[in-house]
């Protein structure tokens, strides 16, 4: 267990160096990023001043190698918007985004659970066929559309729900501040729910079928006929024999809709004027403000790595069949 | 092969009507420019705001009402499919041949080959694929004000390879599991104690093994790539500007959305959400015909 510990942290390490590379060099696409920072009209000397003032006349391998000891000391340099460091920029926003990512989590596998299962019970019922139209239409609407309708329809008609910004969770939660967060939590679901529903549909879909796929599988499999012909309850069949092996292929792709999630969320961020890290990336790109984008990116990354490392580790734990392959 | 193809399809009611919508927005694509009533890009300020005719104060000369510039937005619509469907299919391809082209030399030639490609593409799935497209084309876009005039595809080329390049793991993953399974067969065996080359082997033995998958899964990915292509163009990123698209004219509705502007908002969505529908109900068809387990 603990070598396959180190072997995974090991992997996530070249995986982190990798996304760094990629970040840092992602700059160098067009060229001279020295343009990126320059204006149209801007003369050539004061152009050679600035590429010699950012460091860009030096050898690829040196800066990259300077960006790279920097960014792990969280050093991502000063941002040309804020006047902050990019870093603090990206954190103060984080927790924003984790909140929306767990909700999304949330919708996609508490109610992707019982439809799936359900619809796999009563297969070919109209409960089957009406949750695999909705699945199969969850799976074909754009997000961004979706979150456009819920606004237009339960925002702006209704009046129902809050269309935009953001009464925070995670901060009080960590703060220990229980009483102020006691005092708005009620606010705070309300301004979740639009964004939150619109994160996690798409997933809420494929899960549905998955769930339902895998559930038809394992009810047909010989343990299970077993099972009803010693006159165990179908319910506990279901439940007790069917449901907990139909699971695994669920649990398995868990870990990968984390950034599934968390890269959606930069869309679903930028409707509702969520403020989190998707929107400070997209309002980064327009400012063409890229040391708070490149922070932004690899900090995307490092937490999509950590939680799929955690993931992966926690699955071996359940199912050690896994560490031998 | 073609003969249970078309049985099987007649046979299933979806995937027909899946495939009428995909032929419809190919022929709006192709014929743009005869079939829609406006210029897209034609701009008449007194006509501004006009709702769709089917709705109350709608004017039949706009069948779909017009935005804010008294654009036609059903002119806008029909020219959206050319760049939804240009970056849809390409990107794909794109995507297909260097996934597949490496996910076959992985899987044949194993060892440290595999090795460094397998790796490449751990990195790349560790980059969730929409901030890859976004830092690459971010910078592109800022780029953009140094480069003289250029062609609509010419335009699309940056956004249809970083949507390609973005998405090659998933067929590389699946033409090298393909292969590795199909390695040691004895027909490969034959094929090379018959003296074949390794080249022979892998485009004429290994690959058309691994093609009803890819196929399938080229097909969902098509659905997928409009969809983040439209995603795109909504952030700002994708598509420039004067171009029409449904993610771009989905943004510019977004401000009108507060003041009863409806039109704007549904209609391009719709159409994305159908075209992807028909793209999904025709992949779900590909995966079930091509699924021996299925076939009674």
């Amino acid at each position: 267990m603990v070598k396959y510990i180190l072997r995974r942290l090991a992997q996530s390490l070249i995986v982190l160096v990798g996304v760094s590379l990629l970040a840092f060099s992602v700059l160098f696409l067009s060229g001279d990023p020295t343009y990126l920072y320059v204006n149209e009209h801007a003369s050539n000397e004061a152009i050679a001043q600035v590429r010699h003032k950012l460091g860009f006349d030096r050898p690829f391998h040196i800066q990259y190698l300077d960006f790279a000891s920097r960014a792990i000391r969280g050093d991502f340099g000063i941002s040309m918007r804020y006047g902050q460091p990019a870093f603090d920029i990206v954190l103060e926003r984080l927790p924003a985004t984790i909140e929306l990512t767990l909700v999304g989590m949330f919708v996609a596998v508490i109610f992707a659970i019982p439809l799936g299962v359900i619809a796999a019970v009563r297969r070919n019922s109209i409960f089957d066929g009406g949750t695999m139209l909705f699945a199969m239409l969850g799976q074909s609407i754009p997000d961004f559309w979706l979150g456009i309708m819920l606004i237009l329809i339960v925002g702006v008609q209704w009046k129902a729900l809050p269309i935009s910004g953001r009464v925070p969770i995670l901060e009080p939660l960590f703060a220990g501040e229980f009483a102020q967060l006691g005092a708005t939590i009620g606010d705070a679901a309300r301004h979740l729910i639009l964004p939150g529903v619109t994160s996690g549909v798409w997933s809420l879909s494929r899960n549905a079928r998955l769930i339902r796929s895998s559930m038809l599988e394992v009810l047909g499999m010989d343990y299970v006929t077993t099972a009803r012909a010693k006159g165990v309850r179908e319910s506990l069949v279901v439940l007790k024999h069917a449901f907990k092996n139909a699971l695994i292929p669920v649990v398995t792709i868990i870990g990968l809709e984390f950034g599934f999630l968390l890269s959606g969320d930069i869309i679903v961020e930028n409707i509702f004027a969520w403020p989190g890290v998707g929107r400070l990336v997209i309002f980064a790109i327009n400012q063409k403000d890229f040391n708070v984008v490149q922070a932004s990116v690899i900090t995307l990354a490092v937490v999509f790595v950590g939680l799929n490392l955690f993931v992966d580790v926690l699955y071996t734990w359940l199912d050690p069949r896994i560490r031998y392959t | 092969m073609l003969d249970r193809m078309r049985r099987s399809l007649l046979a299933a009611k979806f995937p027909i009507f899946g495939l009428a919508i995909l032929l419809m927005v190919i022929v709006l694509a192709l014929g743009a420019k005869w079939i829609s009533p406006y210029d897209p890009n034609l701009v008449q300020v007194e006509d501004r705001l006009f709702p769709p005719a089917f709705a109350e104060g709608g004017s039949s000369a706009h069948w779909l009402g017009t935005d804010t510039l008294g654009r036609d937005v059903l002119s806008r619509l029909i020219y959206g499919t050319q760049v939804s469907l240009m970056v849809g299919f390409m990107a794909v391809i794109v995507a297909g041949t260097i996934g597949v082209s490496l996910g076959l030399i992985a899987g044949f030639f194993g060892g440290w080959i595999d090795d460094v490609i397998m790796r490449v593409a751990d990195i790349q799935l560790a980059f969730p694929f929409i901030l890859l497209s976004i830092s690459v084309l971010a910078v592109l876009q800022a780029r953009r004000g140094f480069e003289a005039n250029i062609t609509t595809l010419q335009r699309l080329i940056p956004l249809i390879l970083t949507l390609g390049v973005a998405q090659w793991v998933t067929y590389a993953r699946m033409a090298r599991s393909v292969t590795l399974s199909l390695r040691e067969k004895e027909f490969v065996e034959a094929a090379r104690a018959m003296g074949d080359s390794k080249a022979s082997i892998i485009f004429r033995h290994i690959m058309p093994n691994a093609l009803a998958p890819l196929i399938v899964l080229a097909s969902f990915n098509v659905a997928s790539t409009i969809l983040a292509e439209a995603a795109l163009s909504f952030l700002g990123l994708g598509v420039p500007p004067a171009i029409p698209t449904w993610g771009g004219m989905l943004s510019e509705s977004r401000e009108l959305l507060v003041s009863g502007v409806w039109w704007l908002a549904t209609i391009p969505g719709l159409a994305i959400m159908i075209t992807v529908l028909s793209i999904n109900l025709i992949g779900d068809w590909l995966r079930d015909f091509f699924d021996p387990r299925l076939r009674n």
